[in-house]
């Protein structure tokens, strides 16, 4: 048994070797199919994985509040634009809402900076106390403000690694530093552990905190004093975020007074929001794609079927033969399937190593970044050994129920 | 000499259409084993059906056909690749061997599919390509060989599974003079040297001389069943 599969297979290499031209022309479609789904999984995976970064970077647990729009003798201004939150509302919802481990405020600018004979236009932060930690934002050197700090409203800044390499030679240390934002000195007390893009697609990195009491009281200025640019909220698990979300507009409706038929003056997003729409598309795009080469691994398995068949016609002496001195059916069957599924395995790694190649190629030439998948991989192993095995049974059977002698004196 | 073939009442009808074709009619024959025969018939004479049914490629329509003692008419072809295997060799007018293929192994595939060790496979297949005079020709293929060697290959195919009996249906119909003699005399010696069972299908009277008895076959009966003398004394042979 084991000898016979041995050399059949070694009979199918070398049947192969010799119609090397028509072997590859057969093998194209798997080839191609093969290389798609390789190539398009491992750049949709890329996305996907790069979005879930995106989020994990802005936070999985956190809920940011925003305040509603303003209406002003019937026109409406944009979101934010009202002063409908405020730190008092930070400290209540942490008080009132069990869910959340931690609130904190921010309100910002975009403001100029300057360091030495450089400036640079970047958005300016006031934050409260809990902010870095609801963020999960670490530091490249220093640390972060002290209380003290924070209460007495001191000019010290933290600034992020685009705002650094805006403003500060290379190897020059920004720690320690003195830097102006709107003319008023701030010594830089720390370098923020760099986040990368948002899942909006905005530059997280390019950001100055100060702390809320001097964004308020020396820089930013304010209409009344507390009203914040947004509130923050964060949760234990990303699974309590609905149940929080709807805790939270409760508790800001009671607190802003609202009455039933009066729509919410705060807007509250998560991230899973943002998330889901941009896994939404990278889904669509990868199931079209999916389709498209699911639809050429099928033509690939046509292919083989056809030029199964023309083999069959081609070696119907052969066959004869083998039949005379002894093969039976399931000898003949197996021939055929073993040159089937060789070609379509043939395919399938030709197509594998060029759908990882073009993986790479996107992720070197796009930049785009892709994953390869080792799931991708085998299932696409099987599914072209799969094919070979369908696809070739037909040719497989049709040889096998020949009639010897008729096939023995087939010119 | 035991009896190795038994035919009795053997018929086999085609339907061609709604035309019946009456391919054997009632063939009687025994063979015993270690004998030399020639079937001689004109095309369409039923020669070649009979040479099916012996070789176990079809099945007789009526009559009982017994192959060393065993009932072969009411086998599955399952269990008839089985017996073509390991008791039947066949030689063939055209060679059929396979193309591209190497002397080698065209002789090892009947014990391919007797699931033998590729070793052993080799090693017999070798043996038998020495025995018809083809030591180190083994890895020629087909076309790198003439017609006497390439029938010589076929011998070896057949032979390689030490069957019953060889079955030569035209053997020498596609070879020179010299060749045929050659193949003719590799044929007689198995017969004589190994004692294997021998029939050669044939139109062509002088290589029917060649065979110790000597059946005649026409419409689909044996009309004529004579032994020849004794083809050692063939003048082929003795030059």
């Amino acid at each position: 048994m084991f000898a016979f599969l041995a050399l059949t297979l070694t009979t199918a290499l070398r049947i192969l070797a010799r119609n090397r031209m028509r072997a590859g022309l057969t093998m194209l479609g798997i080839i191609i199919g093969v290389g798609a789904v390789i190539a398009m999984v491992g750049i949709g995976q890329g996305a996907r994985d790069a979005i879930h970064a995106q989020i994990a970077s802005m936070g999985t647990n956190v809920i940011i509040i925003l305040p509603g729009a303003t209406t002003v003798g019937g026109v409406r201004g944009g979101q934010g634009g009202a002063m409908t939150l405020t730190v008092a509302d930070a400290l209540d919802l942490k008080k009132r809402v069990p869910l959340l481990i931690d609130t904190g405020w921010a309100k910002r600018d975009v403001m100029q900076i300057v360091y030495g004979n450089k400036n640079w236009n970047g958005p300016v932060n006031g934050i409260s106390p809990s902010y870095l930690t609801i963020r999960d934002w670490g530091f490249s050197s220093g640390g972060a403000f002290t209380q003290v700090e924070m209460d007495t409203a001191a000019r010290v800044a933290l600034v992020g690694q685009t705002v650094v390499e805006n403003l500060f030679d290379p190897g020059e240390e920004p720690t320690g530093a003195t830097i102006r934002i709107k003319n008023v000195p701030f010594k830089v007390v720390g370098v923020l552990a760099p986040k990368g893009q948002s899942a909006g697609g905005s530059d997280q990195d390019d950001v100055i905190f100060i702390p809320f009491t001097t964004a308020e009281r020396k820089v930013l200025g304010t209409s009344f004093l507390g009203a914040v640019g947004a509130l923050f909220a964060s949760t234990a698990s990303p699974d309590d975020l609905p149940e929080a979300v709807e805790h939270i507009r409760d508790v800001l409706r009671s607190r802003h007074r609202l009455q039933a038929d009066q729509p919410d003056d705060f807007t509250i997003r998560t991230q899973v929001d943002i998330g889901k729409v941009q896994e939404g598309i990278t889904a669509t795009i990868t199931n079209m794609l999916f389709a498209v080469a699911s639809i050429s691994l099928l033509v690939g398995g046509i292919g083989i079927m056809n030029i199964l068949l023309v083999s069959v016609t081609e070696r119907t002496r052969e066959i004869g033969v083998r039949m005379a001195v002894g093969a039976k059916r399931w000898h003949i069957i197996m021939q055929f399937l073993i040159e089937a599924m060789t070609l379509s395995l043939c395919g399938g790694m030709v197509g594998i190593l060029i759908g990882v190649t073009a993986s790479k190629l996107t992720t070197s030439l796009a930049g785009w970044p892709t994953v390869i998948s080792f799931q991708a991989i085998a299932l696409a192993f099987l599914f072209s050994l799969a094919i070979g095995l369908f696809f070739g049974l037909y040719p497989a059977n049709k040889a096998s129920q020949l009639n010897p002698i008729e096939a023995l004196r087939y010119e | 000499m035991t009896d190795l073939i038994v035919c009795e009442d053997l018929w086999k009808i085609y339907r061609v259409g709604d035309v019946e074709v009456q391919a054997l009619r009632g063939v009687h024959v025994t063979i015993r084993r270690g004998e030399f025969i020639a079937i001689l018939g004109a095309s369409g004479s039923g020669k070649s059906t009979l040479m099916y049914i012996l070789g176990c490629l079809d099945k007789p329509t009526r009559g009982v056909y017994r192959l060393d003692g065993r009932d072969v008419s009411s086998a599955g072809p399952n269990e008839l690749a089985d017996i073509r295997n390991q008791q039947i060799g066949f030689v063939f007018q055209s060679f059929n061997l396979i193309p591209r293929t190497s002397a080698l192994e065209n002789a090892q595939l009947p014990l391919f599919y007797r699931g033998l060790s590729l070793r052993d496979q080799r090693a017999r297949a070798a043996a038998a390509l020495a025995r018809v005079g083809l030591a180190g020709r083994e890895h020629h293929t087909p076309t790198q060989l003439s017609g006497g060697q390439q029938q010589r290959v076929a011998i070896a195919r057949a032979l390689v599974s030490e069957p019953s009996i060889v079955l030569a249906d035209e053997p020498t119909g596609n070879l020179d003079t010299e060749s045929s003699r050659e193949i003719m005399g590799i044929l007689n010696d198995l017969n004589r040297r190994d004692g294997m069972t021998v029939i050669v299908v044939t139109h062509e009277t002088d290589i029917a001389a060649y065979a110790s008895r000597q059946l005649t076959v026409k419409d689909g009966e044996i009309v004529s069943d004579r032994a020849t003398a004794d083809a050692s004394s063939h003048p082929a042979l003795l030059s």
